[in-house]
């Protein structure tokens, strides 16, 4: 089965962050506080589809492009 | 009594609250807002410690722009590392004040542990405990104080609680003389030693994450010089350093530092998400059709408080300025000084006072949007459709803030992190129809447009308005969508935005901004006018030689026999095209004349060249001296009553006032505009493309509307 990631994520569907597939756009996930092991839920789609906001660890929340998201694995 | 200086810069993730904090602490008025990237500049400030009876400290304070840590990602995010990693910088903080949303204390203290690893003495302000509170968080200070060996202190910037204690904090972490080394957070590994011992040895360092700070981002410091570079990326080289793996290691092993701490010193206790009217706004502000339904709402409604709420106070100004003008005229005695005074500036500045109802709803309506936490997610919303024209959804900001300047608008855009999208927004800003348009836009409209209602509701006038608002959007648009065919994109573009929690707007910040606005707007263009009503009333009274005087005789004899009154608006209208600035005027006027305009509007055209506001005081200025009325009408009876010289019909018919309006949508006609872009592109390319590209959209659309409605 494919890798699932962020961008995989029905609304309200939770899913637990495993590991960045992008170096460049992991350090900023990452400084942003997106950590593996974080747990996170599909919180609101923008019209179009594109961007989407997700809750990270039930702590904030973050707005990010479907490609971005993309590069969130999760389990 | 002794005096002493100390600096302090406010350092923190966007979005926390440093700039709420600077206000509280200088007593200043720095722009605040509720989404990150608010403050794109350092800004400071001062306030001044009483140490004892005979001493006292003054307090420098360094607001920095918000960043996540101290990488930089964007322009504006750069000058926070530029300032810290160089002692000699004159802004170098004897002490940084680290700012924390408590609600989010994990990803805030990574920013602390990289500042901390500088050596930079450090105190930790506690803000946001309201939200942290509301999420069922509590934070213990004294535990979180005693993990990390700094000073913490629990503050509420909106209110300004604890703020005497965060000074107090800053006053005795200053008094620490010797300075040691850090305990390192981050303990570096392999290889990476033996670099930051040669590093350190090369360039005297005694810091080790200050040495790594000189491999990973030299490029970003403008203090060092280019053979420092140079030997950094052989030694680079030299050690196999790979910066991304670094980076990526560093965060990781810092938030595992973090970890053990959180969970010592914050109590989660049935911890809930962030407040729950946020939730529940957002189900319909990000809703897909309800929130383009909102977005479109606010629109409407801010456009309609700016023509209809405002009618009432802009007829009092309007009555009161022609009371004024027509008490001064009589009252001092007749001559060259009544004139200069009555038509040259009274009738200028009285031309754009009225404005100052308008300008002063249009920033508050803006500052609530900002203040609410509402921006980020019309960031959100749009970030899809701005993606389209080659821009990004925080392109969105400057957009907006264009609608009331263009200049502050530009620097805005130093919060987007691609150079390319940033260069775009740069471009097209200016097609946003700024305040100084609005004075334009309102009285041409009040001259062809009916003021009457539709749908019983909307003023017409008003939806007029709207419209070429819109017309500039779909112009800002149109022509980043132009433009990228021609740029070449270099690199990817991001989009990752923290959401903030809605709040409400601090009506003292939405009424100081509207104050500051309409302060700024009276005495900054207001000084602009008057220099140029001045300047412009004595080109427009005096000409080359006996000019004057042979006009006016040749008048006499054409029409003698006819009724006084003609005779004298004959005599003004002829004396006033053989001045100087009816020279200019028709100098100017096979140029403008396509597009419909007289040498009178080619006059106050040039005269606006610098700064759009001019147009109408110039206009009014013109006027009240070209023509010569039994008692002194307001700006836009002169405008109605104004004749063409050709036709002998109304000067001002609808095709030259739409044409008029076409031209000032698109029009670069602001000094301090192309000033800003030279500033923000580094060059002049960048500026006089702009000017071009806007003068000829602006000269092309106006010709086409005067010639398909005439």
């Amino acid at each position: 089965m494919a890798v699932r990631t962020v961008s995989n994520l029905r609304k309200g569907e939770k899913g637990v962050i495993k590991s960045f597939s992008d170096k460049g756009m992991s350090l900023k996930l990452l400084e942003m506080g997106c950590l593996p092991g974080s747990e996170v839920r599909l919180d609101a789609i923008a019209p179009f589809g594109d961007p989407i906001c997700i809750n990270v660890g039930g702590c904030y929340c973050l707005s990010l492009r479907l490609n971005e998201a993309a590069v969130i694995e999760i389990e | 009594m002794k005096q002493s200086n100390i600096k302090v810069a406010l350092v923190g993730n966007p979005n926390a609250g440093k700039s709420t904090l600077f206000n509280a602490l200088t007593g200043l008025r720095q722009k605040t807002g509720n989404f990150p990237g608010v403050t794109v500049e350092k800004k400071s400030g001062t306030f001044r410690l009483t140490d004892s009876d005979t001493s006292s400290t003054t307090v420098t304070v360094v607001d920095l722009p918000g960043t996540y840590s101290i990488y930089p990602k964007s322009r504006d995010e750069t000058v926070v590392m530029d300032i810290l990693a160089n002692p000699k910088h004159p802004d170098f903080p004897d002490v940084v004040v680290v700012v924390v949303d408590a609600s989010n204390l994990q990803r805030n203290l990574l920013l602390f542990t990289e500042i901390s690893d500088l050596g930079m003495p450090a105190v930790l302000a506690l803000n946001m405990l309201d939200v942290a509170a509301s999420m069922n968080l509590t934070v213990n200070a004294v535990q979180l104080a005693m993990q990390l060996h700094v000073p913490v202190v629990k503050i509420n910037a909106r209110t300004g609680e604890g703020i005497g204690k965060l000074k107090e904090a800053v006053r005795q972490v200053s008094a620490v003389k010797e300075k040691s080394l850090p305990n390192y957070f981050y303990e570096p590994k392999g290889n990476e030693v033996e670099l930051i011992e040669e590093v350190k040895g090369l360039y005297a360092l005694d810091n080790d994450y200050v040495a790594l700070q000189y491999v990973c981002q030299h490029d970003n410091f403008s203090f060092l010089e280019q053979p420092v570079r140079a030997k950094l990326d052989t030694l680079i080289e030299k050690y196999g350093f790979d910066e991304n793996n670094f980076l990526a290691e560093e965060t990781i092993a810092r938030y595992e530092k973090i970890k053990p701490i959180i969970s010592k010193a914050v109590k989660t206790e049935g911890q809930t998400e962030q407040p729950y009217w946020t939730r529940k706004l957002d189900s319909i502000l990000l809703h897909p059709f309800w929130g383009y339904v909102t977005f479109a709402a606010v629109l409407i409604l801010v456009f309609q408080a700016i023509f209809a709420w405002a009618s009432y106070p802009m007829d009092m100004l309007d009555a009161a300025t022609a009371a004024t003008i027509e008490w001064v005229k009589e009252t001092l005695p007749q001559g060259v000084l009544n004139d200069l005074i009555t038509d040259g500036i009274l009738a200028g500045i009285g031309g754009v006072i009225i404005f100052i109802p308008q300008i002063a709803i249009l920033f508050a309506l803006v500052s609530i949007l900002e203040e609410s936490g509402y921006m980020a997610r019309v960031m959100v919303i749009m970030d899809k459709l701005m993606r389209k024209f080659g821009l990004n959804g925080r392109s969105v900001v400057p957009l907006i803030s264009g609608v009331a300047c263009a200049v502050p608008a530009i620097m805005t855009t130093r919060s987007i992190s691609s150079r390319y999208e940033r260069l775009l927004t740069i471009l097209v800003t200016p097609l946003m129809s700024c305040s100084a348009r609005l004075p334009i836009y309102a009285i041409l409209i009040a001259l062809v447009v009916p003021e009457t209602k539709v749908f019983g509701f909307l003023n017409t006038q008003g939806l007029v308005l709207f419209g070429l608002y819109l017309l500039g959007l779909v112009g800002a648009l149109g022509s980043a969508w132009l433009l990228s065919l021609f740029i070449p994109r270099k690199e990817p573009s991001y989009f990752m935005l923290e959401m903030p929690s809605y709040k409400l707007p601090r009506w003292g910040q939405v009424g100081f901004t509207m104050y500051d606005s309409v302060k700024s707007f009276v005495f900054e263009a207001g000084k602009i006018i008057m220099a140029i009503s001045i300047i412009l009333w004595v080109l427009a009274s005096y000409g080359p030689g006996d000019n004057i005087e042979k006009a006016e005789q040749q008048v006499v004899s054409e029409m003698s026999g006819q009724p006084q009154q003609e005779i004298d608006v004959a005599i003004a209208s002829a004396k006033l095209e053989s001045s100087y600035a009816g020279q200019f005027g028709r100098f100017i006027e096979p140029v403008i004349k396509p597009l419909g305009y007289d040498w009178k509007i080619g006059i106050a055209l040039l005269a606006s060249f610098a700064a759009r506001e001019v147009f109408v005081g110039t206009m009014a200025t013109i006027y009240s001296i070209s023509g010569d009325f039994e008692d002194v009408p307001t700006v836009k009876e002169r405008l109605v009553k104004e004749k063409n010289a050709e036709t002998g019909g109304a000067m001002f018919t609808p095709a030259v006032c739409y044409s008029l309006l076409m031209f000032y949508v698109f029009a670069m006609m602001c000094m301090s505009t192309i000033a800003v872009v030279y500033r923000e592109t580094h060059g002049w390319k960048w500026p006089i493309i702009q000017l071009i590209y806007l003068m000829t959209l602006a000269y092309v659309s106006a010709f086409a509307v005067y010639q398909l409605m005439s």
